[in-house]
């Protein structure tokens, strides 16, 4: 099956191969052939691999997806509005299928000190300003998607923030998953650089329309500068038969900031890979997640955070909530290299399992290989304090009402830390929205 | 500590390169491993024909094997066809005449353990003619313990005199294929200990393999087997504080426990084989597959360890809960120091119903030493009301140490609660200091911060071991800081 379907997508992109954007420019090239030559060789993941040992992919691998366009876009205005957040005031960009649409976009309206682009378009007018950037945060040997990612390289958003500027709305981007036949897939490749001493909040949401399968297979590489503050949360909003395999990987320079948040209130199997690398003295990073599942939902989350200078700073707060069949995987690991001396780490995984036939399997990691640390992690399993419950039953709340209630204060620990109000007023409305069904 | 690391190492050289001589002698098997030598073994040691069987489909089982690769540690390749598989003790005139001719550096350990001269002797391979003191003692521990029906004997033994419990328990809770170790170490096993504490008997006394002198020399592919039938009680002692001499590098042991209804054993391992010079030359690779089965309902089996000897150590005592209310403990110390290795951790996997676990591990790493604890901890679907607590802490000392924590949790079933927890520290500059202005040198502050971190486990060790492991620890840390 494996082998089968690693055949067919070379072949896939062989075939789209000289449509692709710039498809001479030598860096590109290599950068699409390495992929090619990764997924040739590696494969695509299995069972038997450590890193995907819960999550197995051969129900993705058996449907022939194919690369979506926007010929047939459903997406319009009315979609958008109604996808809005609420009395959320932001700067909107929407990429359908992995390609932005500047229609739907009031990217003009952005201001002055944000660039934001089209990595088709940046790729043929000014390439120069990626060629620092793209394919410099993956890892040498990636997994198979990630590698495919890399192989059809070609479209999907560039977001620029000049240095020194500081901007309280957020820059809210849509993916919308749009399959107007069977079976559609996105390969988005997104580029963040956050120039020195600048800060930003990005909101990516990963939305889709219609029913049908679609499959995401989004790569995100993020560059924090010196001083600067970015913040990005990822919403994952998709349907019950979106697959969504997302690979986000940034690179911390000295005294930035990096806040993540892995929101994934939807998708039948989401695997989500995120690499840090605290690359700069006194850098520091927040990873927070937070996943409800329920259905046949199975949701991966795969953190790793990388201390390669001393004195940084992570933490990292994942809670999940588990309902009906689903499954959720954690994997949190830190390495702290030799030189990192005066690290600070710490980690949790906090999991709330409400029926028979829910799984969890987590795995939390440290390696230290530094002295000067100070580094901790734990994880949890468990169900709802039946003290709590009771003491809201003796009060006179409804036994669902007070299981409601517990879970919501179970998530809100990880909501709070959500600004702008509207953001997180949102995410609680979704978070109760989906406990009230 | 590195010089007189060095001194052992010399010692163990020389030893070896006297170990080949022997090889004329009809007792010892060439180099290499086949079916041939899988029945040579088997029939040196008289062995029944359903142990042949046995053994043969292990190494079947074992040829279709690889070598894992899983595991934090990093060695050159084992080439198993340069090992021989079987010598027969070794002969007297081989060994140091007296403690005249042993390494000082050696004796000033077990000086400094405070172990009695006629052990000293034993530990460091004197040949001894004369019958010394603990052999009677052995002879009266004997007598008590077949009073109470309790079976304590080498396995070769068992083999031959109670074939049926042999039959009915050997691979019942590691089978021949468990992992490629345990399937060589069921193929070629030398011999070890068996236990069978029969119902409702409480062990008079703790087993220790120390007692069991006519099965020296076994320490290669060790084969332990103990079963604690209804509402027994039994604890064992394996290894010794002080440092063992040894010429085989790798150790594939397998240790198998079986606790029925309301019965409980208790495992407690001091291992300190030879780690290897300061740079990790030479050294014990120290690869054991251990797992208790808690086959009735109350069942308890508690492992607890202190590892602080050989250059790797790749070992996960794992305990089966399938009784309702059966419990399984891990206790464990590890320490690695200059270039050691050790991945160690347990399996703790909830079958039963309101089984509960409890995993307590501290790691030290000082020098080079790379520490890993890799546990599981495992509730299945219809294991209802299953409780587990672990606890992983490191300490660092040095800084080119490691520690790493590999912890898997794999929940299916809603009612259970797991909970676990890790921190990694160095001794603190202030916990030092506080100690050092009551006047307490630094190593003294260090061992005393050191016994503190590892007090969790040290309780669960019978008193003298404990105390003998506190010793212990301070000597593997001599030198690590400072």
């Amino acid at each position: 099956m494996t082998a089968q379907a690693v055949v067919d997508y070379l072949a896939a992109q062989q075939r789209l191969e000289p449509e692709l954007p710039a498809p001479d420019l030598p860096w590109l090239v290599e950068l699409r052939d390495g992929g090619v030559e990764r997924l040739r060789v590696a494969g695509f993941p299995s069972l038997r691999d450590e890193d995907w040992r819960y999550t197995n992919v051969q129900s993705l691998l058996k449907k022939p997806f194919e690369m979506g366009s926007i010929g047939q876009c459903d997406v319009d205005a009315a979609f958008v509005s109604r996808t809005a957040i609420p009395s959320l005031e932001c700067h909107r960009v929407v990429v359908v299928n992995g390609i932005p649409i500047p229609h739907l976009s009031d990217a003009t309206l952005v201001p002055d000190g944000i660039r934001v682009s089209s990595l088709a378009d940046l790729l043929v007018s000014d390439p120069g300003r990626l060629e620092p950037y793209l394919g410099k945060n993956l890892v040498p040997d990636p997994h198979g998607f990630t590698a495919m990612n890399s192989a059809f390289l070609g479209n999907g958003l560039v977001v620029e923030i000049a240095p020194g500027q500081v901007f309280d709305k957020p820059l809210e981007i849509i993916f919308v998953a749009s399959a107007a036949t069977e079976s559609t897939m996105a390969q988005p490749r997104n580029l963040v650089v956050a120039g020195k001493g600048s800060r930003l909040q990005v909101l990516a949401r990963y939305v889709a329309i219609g029913a049908q399968e679609t499959l995401t297979n989004v790569v995100t590489e993020v560059i924090v500068d010196a001083d600067a503050h970015l913040t990005l949360y990822q919403l994952q909003e998709e349907s019950k038969n979106s697959f969504h395999i997302g690979g986000l990987f940034a690179k911390l320079r000295r005294g930035s900031r990096f806040d993540a948040f892995a929101i994934t209130l939807a998708g039948g199997l989401v695997r989500n890979d995120l690499r840090v690398d605290l690359d700069g003295a006194g850098a520091e990073v927040n990873l927070r997640g937070l996943y409800l599942a329920r259905g046949r939902q199975h949701i991966d989350n795969h953190t790793q955070i990388f201390h390669n200078e001393p004195g940084c700073i992570s933490h990292e707060h994942y809670k999940g909530v588990l309902d009906d069949r689903a499954r959720a995987v954690f994997h949190g690991r830190i390495v702290v290299q030799p030189d990192a001396q005066k690290t600070v780490s710490e980690q949790s995984n906090q999991n709330l399992l409400l029926s028979r036939d829910a799984e969890i399997d987590t795995k939390p990691q440290l390696e230290i290989y530094a002295d000067d640390v100070k580094c901790a992690h734990g994880a949890t399993v468990g169900q709802l304090d039946k003290e709590a419950l009771f003491y809201l039953r003796s009060r006179g709340i409804a036994e669902e009402t007070a299981k409601r209630l517990l879970i919501k204060a179970f998530a809100n620990d990880v909501l709070l830390a959500v600004s702008p109000d509207s953001l997180r007023d949102h995410l609680l409305t979704r978070v109760e929205m989906m406990l009230a069904d | 500590m590195s010089s007189a690391t060095a001194e052992i190492s010399a010692l163990v050289d020389r030893e070896y390169k006297e170990g080949f001589i022997t090889d004329i002698e009809s007792d010892t098997l060439p180099p290499g491993l086949d079916e041939q030598v899988v029945r040579a073994i088997s029939a040196k040691k008289n062995e029944p024909p359903f142990m042949l069987e046995w053994r043969l489909e292990a190494f079947r089982r074992w040829q279709a094997m690889v070598e894992p690769s899983w595991a934090h540690v990093d060695y050159p390749p084992i080439d198993f066809q340069a090992i021989s598989y079987y010598s027969a003790p070794r002969s007297p005139e081989d060994a140091p005449k007296s403690l005249d001719e042993v390494d000082p550096k050696l004796l000033e350990t077990y000086e400094k353990l405070g172990i009695p001269l006629q052990e000293q002797k034993a530990l460091a391979g004197v040949a001894v003619d004369a019958v010394f003191d603990s052999v009677s003692v052995a002879t009266t521990f004997k007598a008590n313990l077949a009073e109470a029906g309790v079976i304590f004997c080498p396995f070769s033994e068992a083999v031959r005199d109670h074939p049926d419990l042999v039959k009915q328990y050997l691979g019942a809770v590691v089978p021949q294929g468990d992992n490629y170790y345990a399937a060589l170490n069921s193929a070629v096993f030398s011999d070890g200990s068996f236990v069978y504490v029969p119902k409702g008997v409480r062990c008079p006394m703790e087993l220790s393999t120390y007692f069991r002198i006519n099965a020296m020399n076994t320490g290669q592919f060790e084969r332990t087997l103990i079963v604690a039938d209804e509402g027994s009680y039994v604890s064992y002692l394996e290894g010794c504080t002080a440092p063992m001499r040894d010429e085989n590098q790798l150790h594939a042991a397998v240790v198998e426990l079986v606790a029925m209804e309301g019965a409980q054993i208790k495992y407690s391992t001091v291992q300190n084989w030879y780690p290897g010079d300061a740079e990790g030359r030479g050294g014990i690779y120290n690869f054991v597959t251990k797992r208790g089965a808690c086959r009735g309902k109350r069942a308890k089996i508690s492992w607890t360890q202190v590892e602080t000897g050989s250059a790797i150590t790749w070992k996960y005592p794992s305990v089966l809960l399938e009784g309702d209310e059966s419990i399984g403990e891990f206790y464990s110390v590890a320490l690695t120091n200059n270039r050691q290795q050790a991945d160690t951790g347990t399996k703790m996997v909830h079958i039963g119903s309101n089984t509960s676990s409890t995993i307590i591990s501290k790691g030290i790493s000082a020098g080079r030493g790379q520490n890993t604890y890799r546990g599981l901890v495992k509730i299945i679907k219809g294991a209802e009301g299953a409780r587990n607590y672990s606890q992983c802490d490191s300490l660092l000392m040095g800084d080119q140490c490691g520690a790493h924590t590999y912890p898997y949790l794999e929940v299916k079933n809603p009612t259970a609660i797991v909970e676990h927890e890790a921190t990694t520290t160095k001794i603190g500059e202030d916990q030092l200091f506080y100690c050092r202005q009551r006047g307490l040198s630094e190593e003294d502050a260090i061992s005393m911060i050191v016994n503190g971190f590892c007090k969790e486990v040290f309780r669960e060790l019978p008193m003298e071991f404990a105390v003998e492991a506190q010793k212990l620890l301070g000597i593997s840390l001599e030198g690590a800081v400072g």
